[in-house]
């Protein structure tokens, strides 16, 4: 929050350290008042009716200035809510974002249905431009929160809303999921990838592509035992027979950055170890441990770190 | 409406062998029965308000050992101490017993104990449901206790959101453990809050008229009031959890025409209400405690009470700043936020009336009013971070972050936990007879206040700096490390000063200095008999004669005479002026209630299993409630008394 | 220093008393204690109904169709029950009134006419679950009309019990006076009964046509 990068989040900080100095402010108030009350120096009880009639007064003051400075906040809350509730231009894009247990898919609106296109975990923006958020989820409730950028949206099965989100500048900022929905809500993260608008142009051309085949031997194998191990029964290859949308898509796995939902820098030896047994990282989790002989995991490592 | 009798007003002289034999009869009169089916029969609110609080007392133990290791975990990232299985069962029951086990029944216990000793009647209204609801809530306590020690623990949050707690995403038994032990403290909690209203609204003693009423009853009655309107809302959505859970029901499910936030609206209609119906009480012990320790009234009388009041209606309209960042409606959302800050105001009016109450008064620095300034340093930072959560763009930031835990940690630790510890200490002498240690209570204190502060500030920024909640453990890049091994390490602290209260309350009990009936010189009727109190309460039913009952009572002040002493006989005056209208009489002691609660738990456990555990239970648990109501020997002379005056006063007619 | 108490004054040698013993020891209504346990309960209980409406109208606004793809529920049984609940206020009203006057026989001849009418509408309920023309577990709907109508089915055959273990002891005695108390109470729980079954059978019979 203290680190705004874009519309919404600097708005909301604007407002928030607004909020704590004046709470600061009223604290110390308060407990000078309360140190004075109890240091005062009286050798008796202090019953004078002057001293009631002035506490009376000073209570009464007290209070109101209670009311105008809460009068105040509400009023500013109400101003820098409105500014945040929708976004100052048209969205450039327009992202599905879809809470699962525990990923997340961010699903890419286009015009011709065979330009749509999913990119599990890692949502790309062009700066400075808003994308607009439609929040959905498939199995329990789960929260969107990139804490640089915006503040929550829930995603609520059976219900889609709309929000927004704005980077003004080029960056990868990290987001997790605030709402608890179970074993591994602590590992339910995500990247926003803010660049320029011809880098995401490109990137967006790029993931529409179909994957890439496999160039050398040990790659086609690791795809022979990658179609014909469990692999195929959660998970999506565009271009190839596997098209089970019940895990990430796996398309252009290897141009990510991290792997399991944020949990790990997308590097071989992480991967060779989720594929093995991903319920040593992340218990849990919906992956069953893979069996492989060293061989056949050596291979299709080779295979999914093709997948550009 | 049938004209009011009058009691007759005159002199008449009581002789030192005429309170003696009143003292005799009475106590052979209000026995405590003993042996296990006596340990087991008992009415006394005295006996039953002070298992309450030790059972209470056990229960935040227990949690508070839940929270020590979850601190443990989160000391360092990436820690392989606890799993994510474990861990999260571990916040759900720390949650849960904090809120349901300990919070709540601590506050209606002390309630249980003081209302009638503080309204000047011998028992509380409806002993027999008391009893059983002390069972009701000791036999759910211990359930969920057991599901933890055996690695089946409740592991959706205290809050339960559906679907995540419905039948789909968590099979097995430990969501409707969950819902369950709700409705074991509820039955509990509205049983005792039914019980509290019918003390506070017809067995005050004479002369405490409503706006004579100590502020603290005046806290009690305002908090069961909550309770009876906020309960039934989480009855009815657990209740539909269950449903859901058990018979295949669909009201959370939006598949079939169901809805996931309605969980939520039902939930946050009782859940927001439910922070100030413990928080509620905690304003009265801190008003006992500082006019005791200045010897003066607080200042602002009426302006407290309608605060209180005020409290509690505005808190029934908050429940939507919990679900800010569900996508409602601006305009609602905004609704809610006014709504949220005002009810700063009437909290705001309290502060500065206690700041003017010891401004007027000579405090004098005992343990108690020690742990009331600490709840002055601790709540305020509390409730005015809690006004910064109501502003909904800062909320969107904070919420379900670690920001909100420091936040109702500051508000229910230090709004409700402090003040309760510090009213441990001043009540103590009242429950035992003798004092506790009062250079061991400010160690006591210092260790708490200092442990609190390191334990829970740090978590204001580590929730700013973007840390979630509920979290089993985070990553090491992000700049969370230092704040939360410093927190763990406060925890340290709180443990030791925990353990060390608990050694101040053994240690006293066992050797602590006497004490006398009004060892602080305080002003309401508890102080007037004997420490600990006997068990009819009163010798004599006092008439009371001004706001402060002990301080303004005159050299000739009345008492009531006419109750009889030979049978349970109590007075009944009227709601608004305590004027004394009839007498009723009160049950003996019995076994049924715990009887009753016995099936009851065992249908409310059985239940979770099977819906067989109804029809199974219908009649056992018919058998103790017709028991229990069954004509007793009391009874049936009470008939052959009546007939007699009958015939009585037919024959002087 | 002392406190303001004057804690150490001796009491004079006669004292001022209230004497209460003229006071009655048997009240009927709100001045009485057990009315103030009835009315909390009936409090708990009415906020309870209150919520479970609530959820019919906000479950109501998740779909559009009401029914979702059902048939409306027979109106007959459910009409049938509010004239016998409605009917039964009478003989509930008779037996409120001979009990604060301890008419005894009164008691035991109304209580009974009370507990046949509270029979006759629990069997009559047995027949409206056939009528609703859904299962709980159809839809949100179905859940929510017979939880509504389990509902108020638990607090009928409660209160049937209820005043039949009274009629027992009626007719057994021992009648104390505070037993009248227990009669006329009963009766007002009936009341509370009765009155809430108008606005849940107005829900559960009338909204599926009119919404």
């Amino acid at each position: 929050m203290f680190d705004p990068h874009g519309p919404i989040a600097r708005s909301i900080a604007t407002h928030g350290w607004w909020l704590l100095l004046m709470s600061i402010a009223v604290y110390l108030v308060v407990m000078v008042a309360l140190l004075i009350a109890l240091g005062r120096r009286r050798r008796e009880i202090d019953d004078q009716p002057e001293t009631t009639r002035r506490l009376t007064r000073n209570v009464s003051i007290a209070v109101a200035l209670t009311v105008v400075i809460l009068v105040g906040i509400a009023a500013s809350s109400v101003v820098s809510g409105r500014g945040i509730y929708s976004p100052s231009g048209a969205g450039a894009v327009t992202v599905d974002v879809v809470g699962h247990q525990w990923w997340w898919d961010f699903q890419y609106h286009d015009v011709t249905p065979s330009d749509v296109f999913t990119s599990p975990n890692e949502l790309h923006i062009p700066v400075g431009l808003p994308v607009v958020i439609k929040a959905m989820s498939t199995d329990v409730i789960h929260s969107f929160w990139v804490p640089n950028l915006m503040g929550k949206r829930d995603l609520i099965p059976g219900i889609v809303t709309n929000t927004w989100i704005q980077a003004d500048e080029p960056g990868v900022y990290r987001g997790q999921c605030a709402e608890f929905c179970g074993h591994q809500h602590a590992h339910m993260a995500l990247e926003v990838v803010a660049e320029p608008m011809n880098t995401f142009q490109a990137w967006i051309r790029h993931q529409r592509e179909p994957a890439a085949e496999p160039a050398t031997d040990e790659e086609r194998r690791g795809k022979d035992v990658f179609m014909q191990s469990t692999c195929v029964t959660c998970h999506a290859i565009r271009g190839t027979d596997a098209g089970s949308h019940l895990g990430p898509e796996l398309t252009h796995v290897a141009s990510r950055l991290t792997i399991a939902a944020g949990t790990l820098p997308n590097a071989r030896g992480h991967l060779a170890g989720w594929i093995a047994n991903s319920q040593s990282i992340k218990p849990g989790n919906r992956m069953p441990p893979n069996a492989l002989t060293p061989d056949d995991l050596q291979a299709v490592l080779a295979y999914v770190r093709s997948l550009r | 409406m049938s004209e009011f009798v009058h009691p007759v007003e005159r002199r008449m002289t009581i002789s030192a062998a005429d309170e003696e034999r009143l003292r005799t009869q009475l106590e052979r009169t209000w026995y405590v029965p003993r042996g296990i089916i006596g340990w087991c029969s008992v009415a006394d609110h005295k006996t039953m308000g002070k298992r309450y609080i030790v059972t209470a007392f056990c229960f935040f133990t227990f949690a508070g050992i839940l929270a020590g290791l979850m601190r443990l975990q989160l000391a360092v990232p990436n820690n392989h101490f606890i799993g994510p299985d474990l861990y999260n069962q571990i916040f759900t029951v720390h949650g849960t017993m904090m809120m349901f086990l300990f919070a709540v029944p601590v506050m209606e216990a002390l309630g249980v104990y003081l209302v009638p000793l503080m309204v000047g009647t011998r028992n509380i209204a409806f002993p027999r449901l008391n009893a059983f609801s002390y069972y009701v809530y000791l036999f759910g306590g211990v359930m969920l206790v057991v599901t933890m020690l055996l690695n089946t623990a409740p592991d959706v949050g205290w809050f339960s959101y559906v679907p995540l707690a419905g039948p789909d995403y968590t099979p097995g038994k430990r969501a409707d453990f969950w819902a369950q032990l709700i409705t074991f403290t509820e039955v509990a909690a509205l049983a005792v809050s039914v019980e509290l209203v019918a003390t506070i609204f017809k067995a005050r003693a004479p002369g405490m008229s409503l706006n004579r009423m100590p502020l603290f009853v005046w806290s009690m009655l305002v908090t069961a009031l909550m309770v009876i309107f906020a309960m039934p809302s989480i009855v009815t959505c657990s209740s539909f959890l269950l449903l859901d859970r058990l018979v295949g029901t669909h009201f959370y499910n939006p598949a079939e025409g169901g809805d996931s936030l309605l969980w939520q609206h039902l939930f946050w209609f009782f859940g927001h209400p439910e922070v100030y119906i413990i928080f509620v009480p905690a304003l009265g012990i801190v008003s006992s405690i500082i006019s005791a320790f200045t010897w003066r009234p607080i200042f602002g009388y009426s302006a407290m009470v309608m605060s209180l009041v005020a409290t509690g209606f505005i808190g029934f309209g908050l429940w939507v700043h919990h679900m800010f960042a569900t996508g409602l409606p601006a305009l609602g959302l905004e609704y809610f936020t006014a709504a949220s800050i005002v009810i700063a105001i009437p909290t705001g009016i309290q502060i500065f009336c206690w700041i003017a109450s010891l401004w007027r008064g000579r405090p004098r620095f005992h343990t108690p009013l020690v742990f009331v300034l600490g709840f002055f340093a601790i709540f305020v930072l509390g409730g005015l971070s809690g006004v910064t959560l109501a502003s909904v763009p800062f909320d969107l930031q904070v919420h379900d972050s670690y920001y909100v835990v420091a936040h109702f940690h500051y508000v229910l630790l230090g709004g409700a936990v402090f003040p309760l510890i510090g009213g441990i200490y001043f009540w103590f002498p009242k429950m035992t007879g003798r004092l506790m240690d009062d250079r061991l209570g400010k160690v006591n204190f210092w260790l708490l206040f200092i442990g609190f502060n390191i334990t829970f500030f740090p978590m204001h920024i580590l929730g700013l700096e973007g840390m979630p909640r509920r979290v089993y453990t985070y990553p090491d890049n992000m700049g969370w490390n230092t704040l939360n091994l410093v927190s763990s390490l406060g925890a340290l602290l709180l443990v030791v000063g925990g353990a060390l209260f608990v050694y101040n309350v053994v240690r006293s009990y066992r050797w602590g200095l006497a004490g006398s009936d009004n060892p602080w010189g305080a002003e309401t009727l508890e102080w007037s008999m004997s420490s600990p109190p006997p068990v009819y309460n009163f010798l004599h039913i006092p008439v009371v004669e001004g706001r402060c009952a002990l301080w303004d009572r005159s050299a000739d002040a009345p008492i009531v005479t006419g109750i009889r002493s030979d049978v349970r006989e109590v007075l009944i005056s009227d709601v608004m002026d305590a004027e004394p209208i009839n007498v009723a009489e009160y049950p003996e002691p019995s076994i049924w209630p715990f009887l009753c609660a016995v099936v009851t738990s065992g249908f409310f456990i059985g239940s979770i299993f099977t819906p067989w555990a109804l029809p199974v239970s219908i009649l056992p648990l018919a058998v103790t409630l017709i028991g229990w109501f069954w004509p007793k020997k009391r009874d049936r002379e009470r008939a052959i008394e009546e007939q007699d005056e009958d015939r009585r006063l037919h024959d002087a007619a | 220093m002392t406190p303001p108490d004057a804690a150490t004054m001796r009491p004079p040698d006669t004292r001022r008393v209230l004497d209460v013993s003229v006071l009655p020891r048997t009240v009927f209504g709100h001045q009485g204690l057990i009315w103030w346990g009835t009315a909390g309960f009936m409090v708990i209980e009415g906020s309870i109904f209150v919520i479970a409406l609530v959820v019919y109208f906000y479950l109501r606004l998740q779909v559009t169709d009401w029914p979702p793809s059902l048939p409306n529920p027979g109106l007959f049984y459910g009409t049938l029950n509010l004239a016998t609940v409605l009917l039964s206020l009478l003989p509930a009203y008779i037996a409120k009134t001979k009990a604060e006057k301890f008419d005894l026989a009164g008691v035991r001849l109304w209580l009974t006419i009370l507990v046949l009418f509270g029979v006759a509408a629990v069997v009559i309920r047995a027949f409206e679950y056939f009528a609703l023309n859904c299962r709980w577990d159809d839809n949100a709907y179905g859940s929510i009309v017979w939880t509504l109508l389990s509902m108020h089915t638990i607090h009928v055959a409660t209160d049937v019990v209820d005043s039949m273990v009274l009629l027992t002891l009626a007719l057994t005695g021992p009648n104390t006076k505070t037993r009248f108390v227990d009669y006329s109470e009963n009766s007002l729980y009936w009341y509370f009964i009765v009155a809430w079954w108008v606005p849940i059978y107005v829900t559960i019979y009338l909204m599926p046509r009119w919404l």
